[in-house]
């Protein structure tokens, strides 16, 4: 206490920020206000506090002036407080006597009005200099990290994110929802712009994960539960039956034709249903683990259990399990298991999903057959795909003569998604190449704008020119099936502004590509606020910084990579996945965290032992002390949300950075300002 | 169950037969229609293009006087009159300059719109207060082996779909399956028939109306039941001038409410059928089933 | 021999201003949002008759090229059915513009003349203004009569099927209070001259 009573000497600094505060905000004019506040020992403005130069001056001035609190004007903590602390604590003193105010984002970039901007600067300010004079000298703690990486997701982001992080000698567990990790990669035919053979590049690196010492696959699986903070993170992880002993298959296939369906009858998942499987399968002959999976909603060994999943009948002759011989590695007893790992940080790397082409009315899928996605074409031009590559219509014989592919289905369009996926000029004009390669068709591009920002994109968009694909630059108003001439009998229909060259165009093709575009999964927000991450208004997770931590969260030790950050192509998402292994390394070696003390803490002498803070902590940090009747905070296990703080009947629990003092006194501070 | 009943001129005029089958088929439903006192054209698509602020003002003189008759609902079976009464609330509610001009314009008069009396057509009363069950009860003479392509129009769908799918709207699909009626595949059920167009300027407007005629013809279609005046005039009333330019396309066109009277067993001379160009022959082989 | 003509336009040829001053009307603001996709065209069931497709049109009205637009056949070819501003990706009501241009052109007088479309609205509210009613035989009539009356000549017979069916009667519809309804006419054309002052 005897400190609180030392003559407090305040340094106030506001920060033009270029132009970004100045332009809106008066800064000297702040400055000169500020100055005159009592405790201000000195009041400056400066171009870019955040410099070198910036630094040198708040640690010159606390040493010159004898400085004993300072205070920023500037950008979001978020972005340099950690800068300010470092230099305050530099400059002699602890580092929590420093404290800043946000007149960027809350004023200069929101406001219009330069006047009444740079009054509310003031008002800020001067709430932040009230607040100062009760800052506190206070510590950090070290908190230990976990060296085992927990990865969400094994597509290409997630799978490569795993193979860098286990290449380094570090654990992996590796989830992932499907039998079978490759993502949407592993469905696709060649690779833009290289058109190198997706399975050629994917699958050698699938397998490597399936057999990498570090790296612990989970597939058929789905995390839960997330606890824990940076560095220490317990995750439940749920196992979903797949009826299969996995230690036991060996993945000899064995099991499949001698399934009792003698036909492949149900519609093949991982060829968007242009295939058959049967109830036992395996989703393709590279899958990762080579274990095969039992589908209970088509094996005729389960029926309808009472509430309404599905439960084991014993129906069936069971000649899979016939097959499987002496291995006994069919389990129609298997349920799900849950389980418990703990990890020192995360990479989500959970993907997209394409748009639902039925949302599309106009285009009219699901209503004419040859109607197609662009994920079922890949699997149409794909020689292990259903048709071994051979493009065919829906009947299973035509080919295709003329085919229209529809660009930005369901992107770009206030009515669905309104970002552009950045993928489907590229993919559509891949599938434009391959269709023409296969089939030799005349093959019709629609765009609104073709975009290709990619190394080699624009030379591949100059091959396709020159390969004689029409691009017709001009968003599709319907599909239809009805004739008009001769030449459109029993075909489909495009009606479309050629807006180049001025006319409205009615062009019959025998099939139409629908090039979907890419959103968030369907369970984003579930993954959202279990990872305890922040969203975009699209819906897909939203990185700390798009320029200085895009692999980063709002939450420590989560990161994120590929497609559920924002549509990318696989280039990019490598690049991504990369950035974030690089990003847990970091962590790892560092082998520490530095936590921020805004820890709550109860005074003893004022509980009255009521007990009611102890069921509202998220975090169960708060015990109670039966000999004393009083509770007590865990610290370590504390992460300040502050619920006590606010709940507690007598008042008696304090949190540090957010004392009653220091929040009393910056209300008084902004309301003192006229 | 009661609404108020704004007819507009059409159902005066050239499109009489719908009023005439309308009337009598609510009724036998057991449903009460008032006629708005004194009410005053719509405004239609033609006054918009001459004064946004004036059509709106005369739109809302029938909303006010239908709340001074104290209705809770107002019906409007022209598509047109529907989506003018509809869009001069979405004008009022989304901007408030138009409802300060339309406020000022009424309150000259003495009149008063104070809330918005819901706008409803038919078929969304059909579906949604009476209910399908209940028209089935009432049918006597099912129109087995009737196809029938189902028109919706532009009007009652966009640009505000209140009761139905845009896209593909499915009430009066419904609506005459549970006549008896076959429902045709045809999916220009809500393209534009020519509006004013086929008068006007007959080269573009008539070939809107041929094409959904000859789709409605080659897709097996009977007969085509529609839910506005215009559309069953222009389906209807060209039909020489259409063979002239592009093909013979002879199909009837009738109002739902004229199918629904003959599936109740109203007396057919009572439907307005009479008033049609095109000669509902299939209609009366029905009936004499 | 065939005729030459610049197409190329001068800055002098826009009349700055159109273009913010149409969306600033209700129901026309979302046209500064147009990224000239052309859905609009791709739907319009009578833009294949259309001088301008309802796409240039657009982007005629947003770059100030006032003349063209109002003088534009396309805007009085608009049947309001709506399909363009159901689809609009970018949720312009491009209907709604239509209207506005309309209006627009009649007032400034600038319609093609002749052109039917524009004489059966003036009509059209002509009627609804002196009675309250539209009785369309009367107008459709008239319609004739001023713009070409040997295509009337055309219509007898339909005239005639729809006389035999009932449906045709040349007898004008009045409502009762039609002072009323000139008194709330006049109030909106007295607001409309206070705005403008």
């Amino acid at each position: 206490m005897a400190k609180q009573e030392q003559e407090v000497r305040i340094g106030f600094y506001v920060c033009h920020c270029g132009t970004n505060i100045a332009a809106m905000v008066d800064c000297p004019e702040v400055a000169q206000f500020v100055g005159t506040l009592p405790g201000v020992v000195l009041s400056k403005d400066y171009k870019y506090m955040c410099s070198d130069p910036g630094q040198e001056l708040i640690q010159q001035d606390i040493r010159e002036h004898r400085l004993n609190r300072v205070v920023v004007a500037s950008c979001s903590p978020l972005l340099h407080e950690p800068t300010f602390r470092s230099a305050t604590e530099k400059g002699g003193l602890n580092q929590f006597y420093f404290h800043m105010v946000n007149i960027r984002e809350h004023d200069s970039w929101v406001h219009t009005d330069r006047a009444e901007a740079t009054s509310k600067a003031k008002a800020l300010a001067q709430a932040a200099v009230h607040r100062v004079a009760h800052h506190k000298p206070l510590e950090t703690k070290r908190v230990s990290i976990n060296p085992t990486t927990l990865v969400v997701g094994a597509g290409i982001a997630g799978i490569h994110a795993a193979m860098t992080i286990a290449n380094s000698g570090k654990k992996v567990i590796l989830v992932e929802r499907e039998p079978t990790i490759g993502g949407h990669m592993a469905k696709f035919d060649k690779t833009f712009p290289t058109l190198d053979c997706a399975a050629c590049i994917l699958t050698p690196k699938m397998s490597d994960v399936g057999s990498h010492e570090n790296i612990q696959v989970l597939s058929y699986s789905e995390v839960t539960k997330v606890d824990g903070f940076v560095g220490n993170y317990t995750v439940t992880v749920k196992r979903k039956p797949r009826y299969i002993d996995e230690e036991a298959c060996i993945g000899c296939q064995d099991c499949i034709p001698a399934c009792v369906f003698k036909q492949p009858k149900f519609a093949d998942e991982f060829n968007e249903g242009l295939g058959k499987r049967r109830p036992v399968y395996i989703p393709f002959p590279q899958a990762t683990p080579q274990i095969v999976a039992i589908d209970p909603n088509t094996c005729l060994n389960f029926k309808k259990g009472e509430d309404g999943g599905r439960v084991v009948s014993d129906k069936c002759k069971k000649t899979c399990v016939e097959a499987c011989g002496d291995k006994n590695a069919i389990d129609f007893t298997q349920v799900e298991r849950i389980e418990e790992y703990e990890v020192g940080s995360v990479i989500v790397a959970t993907g997209f999903q394409t748009f639902d082409a039925r949302r599309a009315p106009a285009y009219g899928y699901g209503r004419f057959p040859n109607v197609y996605t662009s994920l079922e074409i890949e699997r149409l031009v794909n020689a292990s795909g259903p048709t071994g590559g051979h493009v065919v219509m829906r009947d299973g014989k035509s080919e295709p003569r003329s085919v229209g592919i529809i660009h930005c289905v369901g992107s770009r369009d206030k009515k669905t998604n309104v970002w552009c996926s950045r993928v489907c000029c590229m993919y559509s004009m891949k599938l434009a190449h391959l269709l023409k390669e296969h089939t030799g068709a005349e093959i019709y591009n629609f765009y609104i704008d073709v975009r290709t920002p990619g190394k080699g994109y624009e030379e591949f968009y100059n091959k396709l020119l020159d390969e004689g694909v029409h691009f017709i630059r001009g968003r599709v108003g319907e599909v239809t099936d009805w004739a008009m001439t001769p030449d459109e009998e029993g075909k489909l229909v495009i009606r479309v502004e050629d807006t180049l060259a001025g006319y409205v165009r009615r062009i019959p093709v025998d099939m139409v590509v629908l090039a979907t575009g890419l959103e968030p999964q369907q369970d984003a927000q579930d993954v959202r606020r279990m990872f305890n991450m922040s969203c975009g208004s699209e819906g897909f997770f939203l990185e700390r910084h798009p320029k200085l931590a895009p692999v980063n969260t709002f939450n420590d030790g989560i990161y994120i990579a590929g497609a559920c950050q924002g549509p990318k192509d696989i280039p990019d998402t490598v690049a991504q996945a990369g950035a974030a292994a690089a990003e847990v390394l970091a962590l790892i070696d560092k082998g520490f965290v530095e936590q921020e003390p805004n820890t709550a803490f109860i005074l003893e002498d004022e509980c009255s032992g009521c007990k009611s803070c102890i069921p509202l902590c998220p975090y169960t940090a708060i015990l109670f002390d039966e000999g004393k009747g009083r509770a007590y905070i865990n610290e370590a296990l504390c992460k300040g949300c502050g619920t006590c703080v606010g709940s507690c009947p007598s008042g008696s629990i304090v949190q540090n950075l957010f004392d009653d003092e220091e929040i009393f006194s910056e209300i008084e501070g902004v309301l003192a300002y006229e | 169950m009661k609404y108020g009943y704004f007819p507009g001129c059409s159902l005066k005029g050239t499109g009489r037969a719908y009023e005439e089958s309308l009337l009598p088929v609510m009724q036998h439903l057991g449903i009460e229609m008032r006629e708005l006192d004194d009410w005053s054209c719509c405004g239609a698509t033609a006054y918009m293009a001459v004064d946004e602020g004036k059509a709106c003002a005369l739109a809302a003189r029938n909303l006010a006087i239908a709340e001074q008759e104290g209705h809770a609902q107002l019906m409007a079976p022209c598509s047109a009159c529907y989506l003018v009464l509809n869009k001069t609330q979405h004008y009022m509610a989304e901007y408030g300059a138009m409802k300060r001009l339309v406020d000022k314009a009424l309150g000259s008069v003495n009149l008063r719109v104070t809330r918005p009396t819901p706008v409803r057509h038919p078929l969304d009363v059909l579906l949604n207060d009476v209910g399908l069950e209940a028209v089935k009860q009432k049918v006597t003479h099912p129109l087995k082996g009737l196809k029938v392509a189902p028109y919706y129009g532009c009007q009652i769908v966009r640009p505000y779909s209140t009761f139905d799918d845009q896209a593909d709207p499915q009430t009066m699909d419904r609506l005459l399956e549970s006549l008896g009626a076959t429902v045709v595949d045809w999916p220009l059920k809500t393209k534009c028939c020519g509006g004013s167009l086929t008068g006007t300027l007959p080269k573009a407007g008539l070939r809107l109306a041929y094409i959904l005629l000859k789709e409605a013809r080659k897709r097996g279609a009977d007969v085509i039941a529609t839910v506005c005046p215009l559309c069953q005039f222009n389906l209807d009333g060209y039909h020489d001038k259409i063979a002239a330019r592009w093909e013979p396309v002879r199909i009837p066109t009738v109002y739902f409410s004229q199918l629904m009277g003959l599936a109740f067993g109203l007396p057919a001379g009572r439907l307005g059928l009479q008033r049609g160009f095109v000669p509902m022959k299939p209609l009366a082989a029905v009936t004499a089933a | 021999m065939f005729e030459i003509q610049r197409t190329i336009k001068y800055e002098a040829d826009r009349v700055p201003g159109f273009g913010r001053e149409v969306m600033g009307v209700p129901g026309c603001e979302k046209l500064k949002d147009c990224i000239q996709c052309g859905t609009c065209s791709g739907v319009c069931p009578l833009s294949i008759y259309m001088d301008y497709t309802p796409r240039q049109v657009m982007a005629l009205t947003r770059e100030d090229f006032k003349r063209e637009v109002l003088g534009s056949h396309t805007i009085w070819l608009c049947a309001s059915c709506y399909a363009c501003a159901v689809e609009c990706p970018r949720e312009i009501r491009i209907t709604d513009i239509m209207y506005e241009l309309k209006q627009r052109a009649i007032h400034e007088g600038v319609y093609p003349r002749r052109f039917p479309i524009p004489v059966l609205a003036q009509e059209f509210t002509k009627m609804v203004h002196d009675h309250g009613r539209v009785s369309e035989g009367l107008l459709v009539t008239k319609l004739f009569l001023k713009t070409n009356p040997l295509a009337a000549l055309g219509m007898a017979k339909l005239g005639m099927g729809l006389m035999k069916t009932g449906r045709f009667s040349v007898k004008q519809e009045n409502i009762k209070r039609r002072a009323e309804l000139a008194k709330i006419v006049e109030t909106v054309d007295q607001e409309n001259l206070k705005g403008k002052a």
